[in-house]
């Protein structure tokens, strides 16, 4: 019997969420199980870093990477695991375009370290001790990972070959994705493994939405008891489904709540919330710079909007600010 | 990298969007009026500012110019009706999201100058240049390649490693990869 | 580093070539250093510079390098393009190569003309050639966009200008309608009494023309009537004409007048507009003598039958053509032309906006266009010049550049005041035997005649006194200035203050632009300057085109113009228009936008962005399209599509991004291409 190819599961900067998505494969899962060997998934298994460092470079047929890089540990991690497998993929918005955890690209390295290790109302830290990378007891030399100040986006630290998209990505992509990879007829390297177009494409309330939509408002989920048949953007909820990759068969609507873009943008977009905006805002109905205002002030954070996701993959990156 | 030379002085780099209609010939005028304004502003050519993809301003940015200039027909005035009002919507946002991302507002900044006002050219961009200077360079690539310094560091770090422990040396996966 | 991926494209091998424009641009930009710097760049295959690039051997050079290298990007430094892109994109083309290949980096009115040092310019010529560079990597050949002329031809406005140019153009053949505001055409010049300066009878030049309006079989004249609306683009205009109730059916009144003659209103007791109200019109009224078209009308606010509808409606009987219909209402015309000619003209300067000289105070301070009518046979006083209370003046003053060359309201120079002043004088002067008192500020007499009648005007002993009028007044200081008008100005020749005691004042009152030259503006999406007149796409070169083709100007909505100026800017536009006619079709910049549509997801974001409709929602598809036809290629729906799928030709993102990334550095294309990434992305 030929040796099976070798898959790993790995994560960084994340929640969780991502390893509960191959999870959510259910009975296929036993599919997978059948068709690779899976070599290294510290969230299920027991594998150590060292047991990674002796394969052969290049054993690896795919890893599929989860999570942000935000510490040296990560890139250490994100560097081996490069380096041991044929396929590198970035699974997840956090890989892909840095995932909410880059929302902290918003802040410096010192404030969230101080928030965290003082400010926080369930912190008591009276000595203002703050983690060390490097602590010499004596002889001994403690390390810590290092707390970069900016969050990256998998392939800002290593080359990736292929994105998995959405917060988590789907259990239908991830199939897809591995019977891809076993099929191998291989896409072109850089190709994100979800449709080309955006969410409207397969949104079910598509048809709902006027073509002469011009915004007076906005509001908010929680501001709205909203029609659950009707476009979102019809009803002033910031959606950014026009601005997201397809794929996720319209999950967030057809709970009911709006597209908040997961999945990134389509390959022709270098920045998903620039677009977003671009879109948005030309369709508001004001025309004075007092009256666009008001209208504006509807969305409160539109950073956190826009860019909820994308911020490490977005043209500025990270708020400019001289660490204090 | 900018191809920056540290015998010269920093001058504020800024990148100018104008509208063919408006303020694109209003260029044109303050030039065959010889007004004399600062060199730093460096026009693009669009059709209208309704075509100004915020995408382009950020990019601007993140390549290293230290300011932004977008230039279009006054309100009502637009050759394609309102695509300035368009523009200025855009520009509204774009500015509140900039703020929360450290740029200051002066950074970008939209004018109207109408086909005739040739003096309004000059004068907004010495305006313009006058106020960046006194802000300073934005100097974004730079930023980052501050933050990627660290990166780059363990980088090397572990291609000596490899170098050291394994026998197949580090260089001959770098031409693999 | 951004890819060159294909798209069948051959490897780009790309010409550069900067222009010296004499010592236009070679005396602020090192056009050698900026030549030898762009040989450097890769992808550079010629890199020359030129004395003059738009002459033929400069054109000769660039169409030999495509031959002879296999060039096929070109990029020229030189003039804006708004002069010269169809120069270089035509001979591009006669190369053999697709002219949307080229490229024009403005380095005189964007470099040399504006910056005042040499290294600086240079810099900066440079970073915009660089970015030139990085866009002619991404542009494509794109297929010329040729659409017919409509033969037909709008002209707004029936003064001088307007009726020149209608004439022109029906005696070429081709079919004009001519719209005027007013009942009447004539404009201003069926006011005047004489023209200067060979004091020929304005009505006796100008009515003669006018018929021949009125006869013309290819013009359609639609007096009383206003431009609603004008959509389309050059060649193809779609315009509706709003023609306001007369309540007489022009097709059946002969202008007999007789309507007139039995209205209940035995006496005319209305001010009468032709006469500046210093005469009085019964509520059916035709406005002058030779008024073309010969058909009366009727005043709403000032008819009975309109106000109480208990008129015994005595014209009605009168009419035997049964020409009288009160219940008309606003008619609406739709037209297609392919082009139009804006001859606006002008309105004075409202001589109340200058309290100091006393107008609407002093009863016999009158304006320049209240004399002119004054002086006219058919005026209120039958070419009498009298003062309000009836009699000749002895005196006379002329005050001149009233709203003009004045900080405090209008700067421009009027250039018609000094001589429509001159010949007044003469007027006055032949028909009281008044002394005339000419107050200037700078006598401004060139042309054709004009010094000579200057010179004949001091022969004849009308006096002349420089120096601005600081006030008029009825203040008497002196037994001579009793029930008198004094001028008091500073004489600025002997230096000394004087005041001049006359019986009547002249106010020389400056050109304006229009109230609603914006609002005519704004519908013909063409621009104005600085002081309001619509503005010329070129002041030496294009001085009655617009930036909107197919839109053109003749006449004083431009400018300050006299007759000889007007005419001859309507014959240009006239011509103008003829050389669109003849050439049957009218190329476009093929700068329109298209929606990919295997890319789109008919999320419906750029439906409503489109001011021209040309995008909608196709049903069986679901997602949305372009009519390229339609399309006038602003490229607001590109900036706006979330999802990126609609491109504008010539202003596609990419090379937008490359402009972006040239002028801050040279990133270059990958020329194998092949994917690369920065340094810090290679892994180990």
């Amino acid at each position: 019997m030929p040796e099976k190819p070798k898959i790993a599961f790995y994560w960084c900067a994340s929640c969780g969420g991502c390893e509960e998505s191959v999870v959510d494969l259910a009975e296929d899962i036993l599919m997978v199980a059948d068709a690779v060997d899976i070599v290294f998934w510290p969230v299920a298994m027991d594998f150590k870093k060292t047991d990674v460092e002796t394969m052969e470079d290049g054993s690896i047929l795919a890893t599929m990477l989860n999570g942000a890089i935000r510490t040296s540990e990560q890139e250490e991690m994100a560097r081996l695991i490069r380096r041991k497998s044929k396929i590198l993929i970035a699974y997840g918005s956090c890989a892909h375009m840095g995932g909410i955890p880059a929302l902290a690209n918003e802040f410096e390295r010192s404030e969230i370290l101080k928030y965290a290790y003082e400010d926080a109302p369930s912190v008591i830290n009276s000595q203002h001790t703050y983690p060390e990378a490097v602590y010499q007891d004596k002889s001994r030399k403690i390390t810590l990972p290092v707390f970069r100040n900016i969050v990256r986006t998998l392939d800002q630290v290593v080359d990736v070959d292929y994105y998995l998209p959405g917060c988590p990505p789907t259990p239908k992509l991830l199939k897809q994705a591995v019977l891809t990879l076993l099929s191998g007829k291989l896409p072109p390297k850089g190709t994100v493994l979800a449709p080309d177009s955006a969410l409207c494409e397969e949104c079910p309330r598509k048809e709902s939405k006027p073509a002469d939509l011009s915004f007076e408002h906005f509001t908010r989920p929680h501001m709205i008891l909203s029609d659950p048949e009707k476009c979102l953007l019809a009803q002033g909820l910031i959606c950014m489904g026009p601005a997201t990759r397809a794929g996720c068969e319209a999950l967030c609507i057809n709970g009911n709540m709006p597209c908040s873009g997961c999945f990134g943008p389509t390959s022709r977009v270098k920045d998903q919330g620039a677009k977003i905006l671009s879109s948005i805002c030309s369709n508001i109905e004001a025309k004075t710079e007092i009256a666009i205002d008001r209208v504006l002030d509807e969305i409160p954070d539109p950073v956190g909007t826009f860019y909820r996701y994308g911020l490490a993959a977005s043209m500025l990156r990270k708020k400019i600010a001289e660490e204090v | 990298m900018p191809e920056e030379n540290i015998n010269k002085k920093w001058e504020p780099k800024i990148i100018a969007f104008f509208c063919n209609w408006c303020t694109y010939t209003a260029a044109d005028l303050a030039g065959v009026s010889r007004l004399k304004y600062a060199p730093n502003v460096k026009v693009i050519r669009l059709m209208c500012s309704g075509r100004v993809d915020p995408q382009f301003i950020l990019q601007s940015l993140a390549s290293g110019a230290d300011g932004v200039l977008i230039g279009g027909c006054h309100p009502g005035d637009c050759h394609y009706s309102e695509g300035n009002y368009k523009m200025l919507r855009r520009f509204r946002l774009l500015q509140r999201v900039l703020r929360s991302m450290g740029v200051e507002d002066e950074r970008v900044r939209l004018e109207w100058i109408s086909a005739s006002e040739g003096e309004k050219v000059k004068t907004v961009i010495n305006e313009m240049v006058d106020t960046i200077r006194k802000l300073g360079p934005l100097g974004l690539p730079g930023k980052i390649s501050v933050y990627d310094k660290d990166l780059a560091e363990l980088k090397n770090e572990i291609d000596t490693e490899i170098e050291v422990d394994i026998k197949p040396s580090g260089k001959e996966m770098v031409e693999h990869a | 580093m951004s890819t060159f991926n294909g798209n069948g494209q051959s490897i780009p091998k790309i010409g550069f070539y900067i222009c010296h424009c004499g010592h236009n641009i070679a005396s602020m930009v090192d056009v050698d250093k900026v030549q030898k710097y762009t040989a450097s760049l890769p992808g550079v295959t010629v890199s020359r510079d030129y004395k003059y690039m738009c002459s033929d051997p400069g054109q000769e050079l660039i169409q030999k390098d495509i031959k002879e290298f296999g060039l096929n990007r070109i990029v020229v430094a030189s003039c804006s393009p708004l002069l010269h892109e169809h120069t270089f994109r035509v001979a591009t083309e006669k190369a053999g190569l697709n002219p949307y290949f080229f490229h024009m980096v403005n380095i005189r009115e964007n470099v040399s003309w504006v910056t005042g040092d040499k290294e600086a310019a240079t810099d900066k010529a440079i970073d915009l050639v660089r970015a030139a560079i990085q866009r002619v990597f991404f542009h494509k050949p794109l297929v010329k966009k040729e659409v017919p002329i409509n033969p037909d031809v709008l002209i707004l406005g029936g003064g001088i200008a307007g009726i020149h140019a209608a004439l022109t153009i029906a005696n070429a053949g081709k079919k004009v309608y001519l719209v005027e505001r007013e009942p009447t055409i004539g404009g201003h010049m069926a006011m005047f009494d004489k023209t200067f300066p060979t004091l020929d009878c304005a009505a006796c030049i100008l009515t003669p023309k006018m018929s021949a309006v009125k006869n013309h079989p290819n013009i359609t004249l639609w007096s009383y009537s206003e431009v609603e609306k004008i959509e389309g683009f050059v060649g193809n205009y779609r315009a509706t004409i709003k023609r306001k109730p007369r309540y007489v059916i022009e097709e059946l009144c002969v202008g007999c007048m007789d309507c007139i003659d039995a209205c209940i209103y035995k006496e005319a007791k209305y001010p009468d507009e032709f006469n500046l109200g210093m005469s009085k019109r019964k509520p059916i009224y035709i406005p002058f003598p030779q008024a073309t078209p010969q058909v009366v009308l009727f005043d709403p606010d000032t008819c009975i039958d309109f106000k109480s509808h208990r008129c015994k409606k005595t014209c009605i009987e009168a009419c035997d053509r049964d020409a009288i219909d009160l219940k008309q209402t606003a008619k609406y015309e739709e037209i297609n032309i392919g082009s139009v000619i804006l001859a606006t003209g002008f309105k004075t300067y409202d001589a109340k906006f200058a309290p100091q000289y006393g107008y609407g105070r002093f009863p016999n301070v009158f304006t320049s266009l209240e004399l002119e009518r004054m002086v006219n046979a058919s005026g209120p006083t039958s070419g009498e010049v009298l003062t309000k209370e009836g009699k000749k003046p002895k005196s006379v003053g002329i005050v001149h550049c009233v709203g003009s060359r004045d900080e405090k309201s209008n700067k421009w120079c009027s250039k018609v005041c000094c001589m429509y002043s001159l010949k007044l004088a003469h007027l006055i002067k032949e028909h009281t035997g008044a002394e005339v008192y000419n107050f200037y500020i700078d006598m401004r007499t060139p042309g054709k005649g004009y010094e000579e009648f200057y010179d004949k005007l001091m022969n004849e002993g009308v006096h002349f006194i420089r120096g601005r009028v600081a006030e008029v007044t009825d203040w008497a200081l002196a037994a001579e200035e009793e029930n008198k008008l004094t001028i008091r100005v500073e004489d600025t020749l002997v230096g000394v203050v004087r005041r001049i005691p006359v019986d009547m004042v002249v106010l020389s009152v400056g050109l304006e632009p229009r109230e609603d030259a914006s609002d005519v503006r704004r519908m013909f999406n063409i621009s104005c300057s600085n002081e309001g007149f619509f503005l010329e796409r070129h002041p030496k070169l294009a001085p009655v085109s617009t930036f909107t083709d197919g839109i053109f100007i003749a006449g004083a909505c431009q400018g300050p113009k006299d007759i000889p100026d007007s005419v001859a800017q309507a014959g240009a536009a006239a011509a103008e228009v003829l050389s669109l006619i003849c050439a049957g079709t009218i190329e476009l910049e093929p700068n329109t936008a298209s929606i990919t549509e295997e890319f789109c997801s008919g999320c419906k974001s750029c439906i409503p962005l489109c001011p021209y409709s040309a995008i909608s929602f196709k049903e069986d598809t679901k997602k949305a399209y372009i009519n390229e036809a339609l399309c006038k290629g602003c490229g607001t729906c590109v900036a706006a599509c979330p999802s990126g799928s609609i491109i504008q030709n010539l202003f596609e993102d990419e090379q937008i991004f490359g402009e972006i990334e040239g002028l801050l550095r040279f990133a270059g294309i990958d020329l194998a291409g092949s994917e690369t990434k920065g340094k810090e992305l290679e892994h180990a």
